[in-house]
């Protein structure tokens, strides 16, 4: 019951992307297509669930003083580990994502997740909040990379949505276009809390 | 290697393919700490001399240790902990040797760690295959750019805090479509090299 809260709330209420504003630099660099944006979330969530385990299980052997390059280590650990799998098995999504792989070690979610949640809190509960921010941030990047691909290919998942007489935003797969969406989904959100808060005072 | 071509690649880093605004490294401190400008100036000052050591020392790993002896593979690893151990040393000897530097600086050189531009040009100047010149070239030109981008960002951000917008768009929202203008201006200079 517990449990489920807690990935309830790495989803939600916490959402590493559209609340706690972590991990920006993959959020907008590759949400150009919804496939981009989902392969990225499980890249992450699974070096979240790997850094979350073994952080949780050494909390108590390593050191505070030195406890961030210890931490830091034992990420690019997974995260080397999924990138030469990835290289191995999706060679396509490899290119795509490029840079960013490597990338994912100086992820804030990540080392984030690490100090505040793993270090302090048994192993099965830091899987469970593991799962919870990896799920989060793969559907806010599946949403952002959807909706992008949607206006600036006409596409989504490769198959057009709209008529043959739809012209592309290329814009919106342009840098501006990660800015741009990314920034009106959170006004969105903001509009539907407050909505949300007016109706309870009501 | 010509000085033309240590030109293209600094004016490509620098305004075509600037750091944050259009390969997206160092988002998290183009939003974080651009409030202010006098903060944006700081973070700025303290990623140039990060980023520029930084791209000659993991440059100089790559070449005499990893690819000496065949360990491409450990790259990630590597480079992050000569990132992280190289911004804790220069935080101690920036304040030993200089505490009016150190002030300046203080509060954002442990931030750098998590800067992904550091480690960002750090992989990409292996990736392009540029010899120590072009390195270091490339290194001053991403911290250039990335200095442009938040101090002009931090300027716009401080009369925003003024400026009578609706309350769903307060913060964040438009400060990333004010990112979003700012980055279709950049793609102006598109085809310039």
């Amino acid at each position: 019951m517990k449990l489920r809260k807690t990935v309830l709330n790495g989803i939600v209420a916490d959402n590493p992307v559209f609340i706690q504003m972590l991990g920006m630099c993959p959020t907008l660099a590759v949400t150009t297509s919804a496939v981009n944006g989902i392969a990225m979330g499980l890249a992450t969530t699974a070096v979240l669930l790997g850094s979350n385990t073994v952080i949780s299980a050494l909390k108590n052997f390593i050191p505070s003083k030195i406890r961030i390059p210890a931490f830091i280590v034992v990420i690019a650990t997974f995260v080397t580990i999924v990138g030469l799998m990835m290289k191995a098995f999706l060679p396509a999504l490899d290119k795509a994502l490029g840079l960013f792989i490597p990338l994912i070690v100086v992820n804030c979610i990540i080392l984030g997740r690490a100090e505040s949640y793993a270090s302090k809190n048994s192993v099965v509960n830091s899987i469970a909040d593991g799962a919870g921010m990896g799920i989060g941030f793969t559907v806010a990047l599946f949403i952002l990379g959807a909706i992008r691909e949607i206006i600036g290919a006409g596409t989504l998942f490769g198959t057009a949505v709209f008529g043959a007489a739809y012209e592309p935003a290329l814009i919106m797969i342009l840098p501006p276009g990660a800015f741009l969406i990314l920034g009106l989904l959170l006004a969105l959100f903001n509009w539907i809390s407050m909505k949300k808060a007016r109706g309870e005072n009501r | 290697m010509s000085a033309t071509g240590l030109f293209v690649i600094l004016v490509s880093s620098i305004l075509v393919n600037n750091f944050v605004l259009s390969r997206f490294l160092g988002i998290c401190p183009f939003l974080g700490v651009s409030r202010q400008v006098e903060t944006a100036v700081g973070m700025s000052m303290a990623v140039t001399f990060v980023m520029t050591l930084a791209s000659v020392i993991t440059y100089l790993v790559q070449v005499l240790l990893l690819e000496n002896f065949g360990l491409e593979y450990l790259q990630t690893i590597a480079f992050i902990l000569v990132i992280a151990a190289l911004v804790q040393l220069v935080e101690m000897v920036v304040q030993k040797v200089s505490p009016t530097l150190y002030k300046a600086l203080g509060v954002y050189l442990p931030l750098i760690t998590t800067n992904c531009a550091v480690l960002g040009v750090a992989i990409l100047n292996i990736q392009y295959e540029y010899n120590l010149i072009e390195t270091i070239v490339n290194a001053i030109g991403a911290s250039i750019g990335f200095g442009l981008a938040i101090i002009l960002f931090a300027g716009i951000r401080e009369r925003l805090e003024i400026a009578d917008i609706p309350v769903i768009f307060k913060g964040f929202p438009i400060a990333l479509i004010t990112a979003s203008l700012m980055s279709m201006a950049f793609l102006g200079f598109t085809g310039l090299v």
